[in-house]
């Protein structure tokens, strides 16, 4: 087709034509109800995060070293593949995430879907709303407060494969010599959330 | 990741080797549609605007053939070549807001009450869509499915019928009436 580039070039598609259509389809499907995942990217101080969400609310947030493509192909395979960016559908959530980063509020209350996390995890991941703004606690605290005191090992999983952070606070977890741990975004976003709440 | 998948899949493999692949790996409807099936937006709106120009009319038939897909993406064929598959789709579409626009034409001397459906298109490239507009309907499809949507012959002849070869001519056909036409229009009165 190269030789015919020059008869063409007129059909071809402005981008900022092309984000307006996308936009009119996002909405469009969402009210036919075709969207299982819709999603958008947030800016944040430690890079781009993903945030998705169902029918039912927020079922995932991801770091940017994550690798985006790479979620939406698990969400796709695990929730369904009807996988859109749906910026409109996200706007709460993102406002409260850019206010929480911005030290404005110190929870993000949104609709949650905690498909992601089922059995022992769940009820970790569940757990972890209870550690307010400023605080921290331990693998082996949070193990009592699940009523699992010796599972301070399997409680570390969970908050590792918690698929909400800042969400549900994981980042505040952390080992009991008072080291942060490991954590999805990598340390140095754990440590940049626990400095971001001592200091407000 | 995604792209790697998608390009793996649908293209550059034999039967035996697909499938064997595919045993192992989830089919191109259990990847997401969004980014999978978007990226090739650009696509989608060059062949809906070769056959309706860049009108309102092409926008729509842009939307409907991402609705119809988005709704059809999960029973989607695993091993579909997903371009081929969207560009199908918007024949249908276009061809679909033609129809509605001959059924609307109404030969009258009343102004048109519906804003769109007889508007002449934007003045962007009017002679290259006044061009393509005079095409016999089977040349201009295959010239907008192989030389604006970038599909083999072979592709192009499943989605409007006939054999390759019949494709393949129709294609080469269009193109030289439409240099023709375009060369005598710059050189006309």
């Amino acid at each position: 087709m190269s030789a015919d580039d020059d008869l063409f070039a007129g059909l071809d598609l402005d981008p900022a034509d092309l984000a307006r259509l996308q936009d009119r389809l996002a909405d469009r499907a969402t009210s036919a109800d075709l969207v299982d995942v819709a999603w958008r990217e947030v800016d944040s101080p430690f890079g781009s995060l993903l945030v998705a969400a169902t029918r039912r609310g927020v079922v995932k947030i991801a770091f940017e070293r994550e690798g985006h493509d790479a979620v939406l192909v698990d969400l796709a395979t695990r929730v369904g593949s009807r996988v859109l960016r749906a910026p409109a559908r996200l706007d709460d959530v993102t406002r409260q995430l850019d206010d929480y980063l911005a030290g404005r509020r110190h929870t993000v209350e949104v609709p949650i879907d905690l498909r992601l996390a089922s059995g022992f995890r769940r009820e970790v991941v569940a757990a972890l709303s209870t550690i307010a703004w400023g605080h921290t606690s331990s693998y082996g605290e949070l193990a009592r407060a699940v009523g699992h005191p010796r599972a301070a090992r399997a409680v570390g999983t969970a908050c590792a494969q918690n698929p909400l952070p800042l969400v549900l606070p994981c980042h505040r977890v952390v080992r009991s010599d008072g080291t942060p741990g490991q954590y999805a975004g990598g340390v140095a976003v754990k440590r940049w959330l626990l400095a971001h709440e001592a200091a407000a | 990741m995604v792209a790697v998948a998608v390009a793996v899949v649908g293209e550059h493999m034999g039967p035996t080797s697909r499938s064997r692949f595919l045993a192992r790996w989830p089919g191109v409807n259990d990847l997401p549609f969004d980014p999978v099936a978007t990226r090739h937006g650009p696509t989608v709106m060059r062949v809906v605007r070769a056959v309706l120009g860049p009108t309102a009319d092409a926008d729509d038939a842009w939307a409907e053939t991402y609705l119809a897909a988005l709704r059809a993406w999960p029973d989607l064929c695993p091993d579909s070549n997903v371009e081929g598959w969207l560009v199908t789709i918007a024949h249908r579409k276009a061809i679909d807001v033609v129809r509605r626009r001959r059924r609307h034409a109404v030969p009258t001397g009343d102004a048109p009450e519906r804003p769109g459906a007889d508007r002449i298109p934007e003045p962007v490239d009017t002679h290259l869509w006044a061009a393509l507009d005079r095409l016999p309907d089977k040349q201009r499809q295959c010239v907008a499915y192989h030389h604006v949507a970038g599909l083999p012959h072979a592709e192009v002849a499943r989605i409007v019928g006939g054999s390759e070869a019949a494709a393949r001519k129709a294609s080469s056909d269009g193109i030289r009436r439409l240099r023709g036409e375009l060369a005598s229009t710059e050189e006309g009165p």
